[in-house]
């Protein structure tokens, strides 16, 4: 890393094509634009940030050679960038190997704690758990899960079962569909026909579009059994048609509707940067988020040399547009405000139930009783 | 001038051009994570070199190569992560998304001869099967193409259900050692690079001997007038599946070699879209040459990497441009290029145009 002139490098890697694209091009945005606003308040002890900017294409093989390559001939302080797991756990030999650091923004599975990755994202006690605790206190008394066939859902859902075993809630079916799957209407049917309180939404991508079209086709509806999604963001409503998420449930740390001072200046300044049509989401505003964590860290450290941020990161904390949030120096993941909200008519997702305060990261469940051996089996 | 020198000049200057190149230029030229790049890029040139032969001289227009990449891949990666394990030990996804148990099918490739046995000889199986069952019913064409396509998705499909043995869409990563070898060690990243490049060049020889053998008359011969060759008396489906089986074999051993070098395989890098990248490589090197198919593949590689670089999301579009330049203008490919320089046509490198129509 060449810290002795006037600016310091960073790597953002981020899917600029393939099926990813649609959802790491606004990741990519925010990051930029993080960048822009540090750099015109001065930069990083005084140093400007000169992005190299690299198309992870959607694939994970292609995710480690560009992570290498920032680390080992671009020579960044610090790689910024990934969405599913795959792409993470591609980039984790390569960053641990070379000791460089990796801000990855994205919710995820947890059960995992690299020294050489921050998770700015939430990880399953920070969204998918207080979600479950928010069905479990509406009264629902039956699951039914719905999950696009990879890592993520397949890990959640295993999860979910244990909560449900532990919470006298009944699991009334799971159904997985290949990524890219569009027909549903035979998963619909089954949702319809085991008859569960509440469904609890998996899928990633397209998926979501087809299954939530055959899911109001089939005449059922958010009032009688509301779907709870954990993949579905501002940026997707469009695209999956308003008229059938309405009233659906979704769980995150960030919504574009939050109420704060700091959430007001993001949404203006995004805006102003990319057009007024464009929304704001969680993973959007956890990547903005880790820009400027990695800033106070920096900062605090004195230093970009990776062991100097890592020693320095503990503690760190930045009022974020979704609320101050706080980096745990043990696991490198951060405490942050959970949000269950439901789809408005405006096409923005609005709060119904909040944490109140950050919730502390716990990527392995190991404050939870029912979660005990979650990890082995 | 020995006989040999004056008959087959122009060939070993070629393959003096080639091992100067990879042993001696780029080592001294390139950075350690460029040469592991290069290195990557060298394992396909070995799965094109194999197409070359199935394809350029065989006629078989072999849409699947990723599903034998990807045995050997696969094979290579189950060793490495239970050598990783240690004796006795649990690759760590498999405590993840598993039940904690090492599957029994995983356990041969604990042992390091058995897995390089594996590399060749499970690719090598299942072509013969495949091919074999295929070519003895006269399957051929497009209808050939389709069936290998058709393998490549469904065999990415398989390892992505079966997340608990396979990893999934993760694939398997993380690999810290090489038969020993420590992989964070620049040195062994170099080593990794040599064996690689020797290994190509092992294959343009076996190739190149094929070539001029009484066999590989006989395969240009089945490309060209199959029926004709059967009533001389030969089996086209062997010949045909000796030429497949080949190729399966370089693709594993490619796939095989990737593994340690990237440090990562996944169903992106062995399905449908990866096996047509193959191929295009082949067909701008010019398929039915030597070197073309090997150059073309590295020309493709180094290409998408540096662009991809300077221009993120244009790739796709400049590789389908690149592909329909190719055919229209070069339909040998760039290594035709010296050919048309000496205005000599080669005839028994080049498939003749009445049977063209039908592989293509």
């Amino acid at each position: 890393m060449d810290t002795s002139s006037d600016s310091v490098k960073v790597g953002f890697v981020n899917s600029l094509s393939g099926t990813m694209a649609i959802s790491e091009q606004t990741v990519h945005d925010s990051l930029q634009l993080a960048a822009e606003q540090i750099n015109d308040s001065g930069g990083v002890l005084g140093k400007q940030l000169d992005v190299v900017s690299e198309d992870g294409a959607s694939e994970p093989t292609v995710f480690a050679e560009k992570a290498g390559k920032l680390i080992s001939d671009d020579c960044v302080a610090a790689v910024f960038g990934g969405w599913t797991s795959s792409s993470r756990k591609a980039m984790l030999p390569v960053v641990e190997g070379a000791n460089s650091l990796l801000f990855y923004p994205v919710q995820y599975e947890g059960l995992e704690a690299s020294d050489n990755i921050f998770y700015t994202g939430a990880t399953t006690n920070q969204q998918i758990v207080p979600a479950l605790d928010y069905l479990a206190e509406q009264g629902t008394e039956s699951l039914f899960l719905v999950g696009s066939d990879y890592v993520f859902p397949r890990t959640a859902n295993k999860i979910i079962k244990q909560y449900a075993k532990a919470h006298d809630i009944e699991i009334a079916g799971e159904q997985y569909a290949p990524l890219g799957h569009t027909d549903f209407s035979t998963i619909s049917n089954k949702v319809k026909a085991a008859g569960a309180d509440a469904v609890f939404n998996t899928l990633n991508g397209d998926s979501n579009v087809a299954f939530f079209k055959e899911y109001r086709n089939s005449g059922l509806t958010a009032d009688d059994m509301p779907v709870m999604s954990v993949s579905i963001a501002e940026e997707e409503v469009d695209g999956i048609g308003l008229r059938n998420l309405e009233g659906q449930l979704t769980a995150w740390n960030y919504y574009q509707t939050v109420d704060t001072p700091e959430n007001e200046k993001f949404v203006e300044a995004f805006r102003s940067e990319y057009g007024d049509d464009r929304v704001t989401s969680d993973p959007m505003e956890a990547a903005y988020t880790s820009l400027y964590l990695w800033k106070e860290m920096v900062e605090k450290a004195e230093s970009f040399a990776t062991d100097d941020v890592r020693e320095a990161a503990g503690g760190v904390t930045f009022d974020a547009p979704e609320g101050t949030v706080t980096v745990n120096g043990d696991n490198q993941h951060i405490a942050k405000t959970s949000r269950v909200g439901a789809v408005g008519d405006d096409g923005l997702i609005h709060t119904v139930w909040d944490s109140g305060e950050p919730i502390e990261p716990d990527p392995f469940l190991e404050s939870y009783d029912w979660a005990e051996g979650l990890s082995a089996g | 001038m020995t006989p040999i020198v004056r008959r087959h000049g122009a060939t070993l200057a070629g393959f003096a051009a080639v091992a100067v190149a990879l042993f001696a230029v780029a080592p001294s030229v390139l950075s350690t994570f460029r040469l592991s790049l290069l290195g990557q890029f060298v394992c396909f040139a070995m799965v094109a070199v194999g197409i070359g032969l199935a394809w350029g001289r065989g006629g078989m227009l072999t849409l699947g190569q990723g599903v034998y990449f990807g045995l050997g891949a696969y094979v290579m990666a189950m060793h490495m992560k239970l050598d990783d394990a240690g004796p006795g030990g649990v690759p760590d996804f498999m405590q993840l998304y598993g039940n904690g148990e090492v599957p029994l099918w995983w356990e041969p490739f604990r042992s390091p001869v058995i897995t390089l046995v594996a590399v060749a000889a499970i690719p090598a199986a299942v072509a013969f099967v495949l091919g074999w069952a295929i070519f003895r019913r006269g399957v051929r064409g497009a209808y050939f193409a389709i069936l290998s396509q058709a393998l490549a998705a469904a065999f990415a499909i398989l390892l992505i259900g079966q997340q608990a043995t396979t990893g999934g869409t993760n694939g398997l990563n993380g690999f810290r050692s090489f038969f020993g070898y420590d992989l964070f060690d620049p040195v062994n990243k170099r080593m990794l690079f040599f064996i690689a490049s020797g290994a190509l060049l092992l294959m343009l020889l076996a190739a190149w001997q094929l070539y001029r053998s009484r066999y590989g008359e006989l395969l240009v011969a089945v490309r060209d007038q199959e029926q004709r060759v059967r009533f001389l008396g030969y089996d086209p489906a062997l010949v045909k599946t000796v030429a497949y089986v080949i190729a399966a074999v370089m693709a594993g051993i490619g796939g095989a070699l990737f593994v340690p070098i990237a440090g990562i395989v996944s169903p992106d890098d062995v399905g449908v879209v990866p096996s047509i990248g193959f191929l295009i490589g082949v067909a701008i090197g010019g398929r039915a040459t030597l070197f073309g198919p090997a150059l073309g593949a590295l020309i493709v590689a180094w290409a998408e990497t540096s662009l991809s670089e300077s221009f993120p999301s244009m790739w796709t579009y400049f590789q389908g441009v690149l592909f329909v330049v190719v055919v229209a203008f070069l339909p040998r490919g760039f290594a035709s290029v010296s050919a048309l320089w000496r205005r000599r046509p080669t005839p028994a490198t080049e498939p003749a145009p009445q049977r063209q129509e039908a592989t293509v």
